[in-house]
């Protein structure tokens, strides 16, 4: 019935919970001895201050771009899909598998066959759990996670023993070769000038997560499986009166998920490292629920966020360069309080800011 | 009227309640305007009024859940702020919630004392509350077993409960929010002998309430509430009922249903021996069988709980069950895979569930999308097989917004922001209009206003005269009389036997209702 004005909701409460999030995080930096807006400025700056870092910050934000999309889907229906790590750790393998497999011509040949790879290996990780909560009832939030310690492990063990390079020390596969390349922006933006986006792993996996975020959002809104799944998100009862089947939505949503985390593979695996390594997915499926939550789970609010944590990656690793007196674990801390405030918190800035505008609108009656 | 004249027993003291200028907005919605009103020492006093007419609002300030923009409380003639429901009760109001609040796995006792224990140990305030409660059911003949738990009393016991907990805390006004929407008529007659009987020993009620018939049988003066005004204080012998609805709706109404005599067709609906058990395992409905004919509105009336729920919900495909059901001659799947919502409504079934709010429609969904809920596979609603035609859901939705009179005509306004009666408008116009041969229709008026009840029962009607059958299923007898053409009534998961609508009354469906076989009638 009262609602404060949507741009209120959409744009001023994130903004509102970033500030306080700066303010928090420069307390800390304060306590530390260090000047916190040179900590601003340096984050700034490093991710944002040259084509090369906004190519870094573009290449994180492909990945929360994935991740934030996979964790959205699945909480249409409100399945709270904490797995996205594991998933895209199983999509990883997916991609190496088929682009080992196949000495690729071509990339444009390669990254079909790498998608599909991905995806399905991805949402194959995901099915388990999708099954176990659609028929017997687990809970996806306690099996989704204790598959990302088994994909983990399973990943390590074929690192060091099937899929592992014999020519090389080291747990990871060998080259995925010229063919499987990924243009990256360095590449693709050649043309307009020397220098961009210079020795940045930003590829072209980012337009690949534009278009999914695109077509994430024509599954939710405009076709019949995606109002199901919004139907049977928003209620359970309804949707057994209208005879929705949970356990096709719940399946289909968490497959679609799981597709989606592994997919992160495609820019890492096969755009950056061109090969299998162990720890590639490095934090971004859960950074994905943050991404998905600042978003409001809607595709166009998943991609700003995904950029602005891109962002706060980016420039937290400058930091490091440029701020020796603040540390790699300080970096986390500050990284880890944005993430409370936008995403945990948001109800702590958004109820009383929806009481402001109310009683500004009745003052004006 | 500030003086107790009509009792006459009473000297002329203050009113218990007298209200000033009571005002309350939430946002743009006025649910209270300039209220006063003032209640005697002694007296049943109702307020009637349609749903969102604002007296829920009005007793939550009284009750000091709400704050009033403007306005003055006065209790016992000493103005009173009441900034919450502990300030309320040491003002000595008492509030019976139309859903009670009573903890099901405590005894009796234990639920009076709850929030009025003295002391951190229990045993003292369980002392002293036993004795208090044996007094207090002698003189209000309030009987219930102090030990027993909630969950093994009925559910006019447990209201009973509700009033000694008023009482326990020394309420001398006693607020009661629809309270007889959960008990069967003789129960209802009980709960007003003993609220008549609180009158007498000097205590203030105030009754809550959209049923005329209980204003007209138990108050002694009845206030009426439109959109959130007062438009009248009257003695309850000095009008009719036929007055105060138009009071409360403004205009003249139509208290009786318009309709013919029915011709009944071939059978639609044949249902036998239908056995239903919940996730625990009891059985709920306990073996039914009964016809629907075409062209015939069957009502099925009983008290909330006793398997009706359960019946529409079989019939809906909501939920599985044994026996045999049969539609247009084919028998259907009752349990297994095929069995669901869009297997029945293939076979013609539509179904205006019991509880909107919770299974007919998706609250944050906004009109247009539930106007295609359950219906979301229709092509006429496909684009290709991919994308829905989110054109012609709108486009259809106007029209049924038109055709139903749904206020306010905007599509994209999500269902929560109906009132409760255009909710169940959104409902009713998705599920008629799509002209099914059988309609399962389940409290069709619950907290809807007395202007939509008419359209809802002529729209039903109207469906019935097109030759539909009708599945009815109420709570309120007068519905079920005013629209069935013939009533069974359904006791414990059974159905204790088929009348003739215009060969039965109240009385004898009270009796089947609370179970008792009627006298071979």
């Amino acid at each position: 019935m009262d609602k404060m004005p949507r741009w209120a909701d959409v744009v001023l409460v994130p903004l509102i919970n970033l500030t306080l999030a700066f303010i928090a995080a420069g307390l800390v930096v304060l306590a530390i001895g260090q000047n916190p807006f040179d900590m601003v400025f340096f984050v700034i700056k490093g991710a944002l201050g040259s084509t090369t870092g906004i190519g870094y910050t573009l290449y994180y934000a492909t990945n929360f771009i994935f991740t934030g999309l996979a964790f959205s889907v699945a909480m249409h229906a409100r399945h709270f899909n904490i797995g996205a790590e594991g998933q895209a750790i199983a999509g990883g393998v997916g991609a190496a598998i088929v682009l080992l497999a196949v000495p690729w011509p071509h990339w444009t040949l390669a990254l079909p066959a790498a998608i599909l790879g991905a995806s399905v290996f991805g949402a194959g990780w995901a099915a388990i759990p999708a099954y176990l909560q659609a028929r017997r009832g687990s809970h996806v939030v306690i099996t989704t996670i204790m598959f990302n310690f088994i994909a983990a492990a399973i990943i390590g063990f074929l690192l060091n023993g099937v899929l592992k390079d014999p020519n090389t020390q080291n747990a990871e596969t060998r080259h995925f070769g010229q063919g499987a390349h990924l243009p990256t922006f360095e590449e693709i933006f050649a043309p307009f000038g020397d220098g961009l986006f210079k020795s940045a792993p930003v590829n072209v996996s980012f337009f690949l997560a534009l278009i999914m975020a695109f077509l994430v959002w024509v599954l939710i809104w405009r076709t019949r499986l995606g109002y199901q799944i919004r139907a049977f998100g928003s209620s359970h009862t309804a949707s057994a009166y209208a005879g929705i089947s949970a356990f096709r939505v719940t399946i289909y949503s968490m497959l679609i998920s799981g597709a989606l985390a592994g997919m992160l593979s495609l820019n890492v695996v096969m755009g950056e490292q061109e090969r299998l390594i162990k720890e590639f997915v490095e934090g971004a499926g859960f950074m994905g629920i943050a991404v998905g939550l600042m978003g409001r789970n809607h595709p166009f609010g998943i991609v700003l966020a995904a950029i602005l944590f891109g962002i706060l990656n980016q420039g937290g690793f400058e930091l490091l360069w440029e701020m020796p007196g603040i540390s790699r674990e300080m970096v986390l801390v500050i990284q880890a309080l944005i993430i409370i405030f936008t995403g945990a918190l948001v109800h702590m800035t958004r109820d009383p800011l929806e009481r402001f505008f109310i009683r500004m609108r009745k003052k004006r009656a | 009227m500030a003086e107790g004249g009509k009792q006459g027993r009473r000297e002329t003291a203050a009113p218990a309640i007298e209200l000033k200028g009571i005002s309350k907005a939430f946002g743009p919605v006025q649910a209270n305007r300039d209220i006063s009103i003032s209640v005697n020492k002694g007296a049943i006093h109702g307020i009637v009024g349609e749903n969102g007419a604002g007296k829920s609002t009005l007793m939550s300030i009284l009750y000091g859940f709400y704050k009033a923009d403007a306005g003055d409380i006065f209790v016992n003639g000493t103005l009173t702020v009441i900034p919450d429901s502990q300030a309320a009760i040491a003002a000595g109001i008492g509030m019976v919630h139309q859903h009670f609040k009573l903890v099901e796995n405590f005894s009796v006792l234990e639920n009076v004392i709850l929030g009025a224990e003295d002391g951190a140990m229990l045993k003292p305030s369980l002392a002293k509350a036993r004795s208090h409660l044996l007094d207090l059911a002698r003189e209000y003949e309030l009987e219930v077993d102090p030990d027993e738990l909630i969950e093994n009393l009925s559910v006019g016991h447990q209201q009973r409960v509700e009033i000694l907990k008023a009482l326990y805390r020394h309420a001398d006004i006693l607020i009661l929010d629809e309270p007889t929407g959960v008990l069967t008529p003789s129960e209802a007659d009980h709960l007003f002998r003993i609220l008549r009987n609180l009158r007498d020993q000097g205590k203030t009620i105030i009754l809550i309430t959209h049923k005329l018939r209980e204003i007209m049988d138990a108050t002694d003066t009845v206030s009426v509430m439109r959109q959130g005004e007062m438009t009248a204080t009257v003695k309850t012998a000095d009008t009719s009922p036929p007055e105060l609805a138009e009071l409360m709706v403004g205009r003249k109404v139509l208290l009786r249903v318009d309709k013919k005599p029915a011709t009944p067709g071939d059978v639609r609906l044949r249902v036998r021996d239908l056995k239903v058990r919940d996730d625990a395992g009891v059985e709920r409905i306990k073996g039914i069988s009964f016809d629907v004919r075409a062209g015939e509105i069957l009502g099925i009336a009983g008290v909330a709980g006793n398997g009706q729920s359960e019946l529409l919900e079989v019939l809906g495909g909501i939920t599985p069950a044994s026996g045999f059901v049969e539609v247009h001659g084919n028998e259907i799947d009752l349990s297994g895979r095929s069995s669901d919502g869009q297997s029945r409504r293939a076979r013609g079934i539509a179904h205006v569930p019991e509880d909107r709010q919770t299974l007919g429609l998706i609250m944050d969904f906004m009109a247009w999308e539930n106007a295609c809920f359950g219906y979301h596979h229709d092509p006429q609603f496909q684009q290709n097989t991919l994308l829905m035609d989110n054109a012609a859901i709108l486009r259809d939705t106007e029209a049924k917004m038109k055709n139903f009179d749904i206020r306010p005509p905007n599509s994209g306004l999500q269902a929560q922001n109906f009132s409760g009666g255009n909710q169940q408008k959104i409902v009713l116009a998705r599920e008629i209009e799509r002209n099914p041969d059988i309609l399962l229709v389940g409290q069709p008026t619950r907290g809807v206003d007395i202007g939509a009840i008419e359209f809802i029962h002529q729209q039903i009607v109207e469906l019935r005269d097109a030759g539909k059958a009708i599945l009815l299923v109420s709570v309120e007898l007068d519905e079920i009389l005013s629209l069935s053409d013939r009533v069974a009534v359904m006791f414990d998961g059974r159905l204790m036997g088929e009348r003739t609508t215009s060969e039965t009354d109240v009385k004898e469906l009270g009796l089947l209702m609370a179970g008792v076989v009627g006298e071979a009638a």
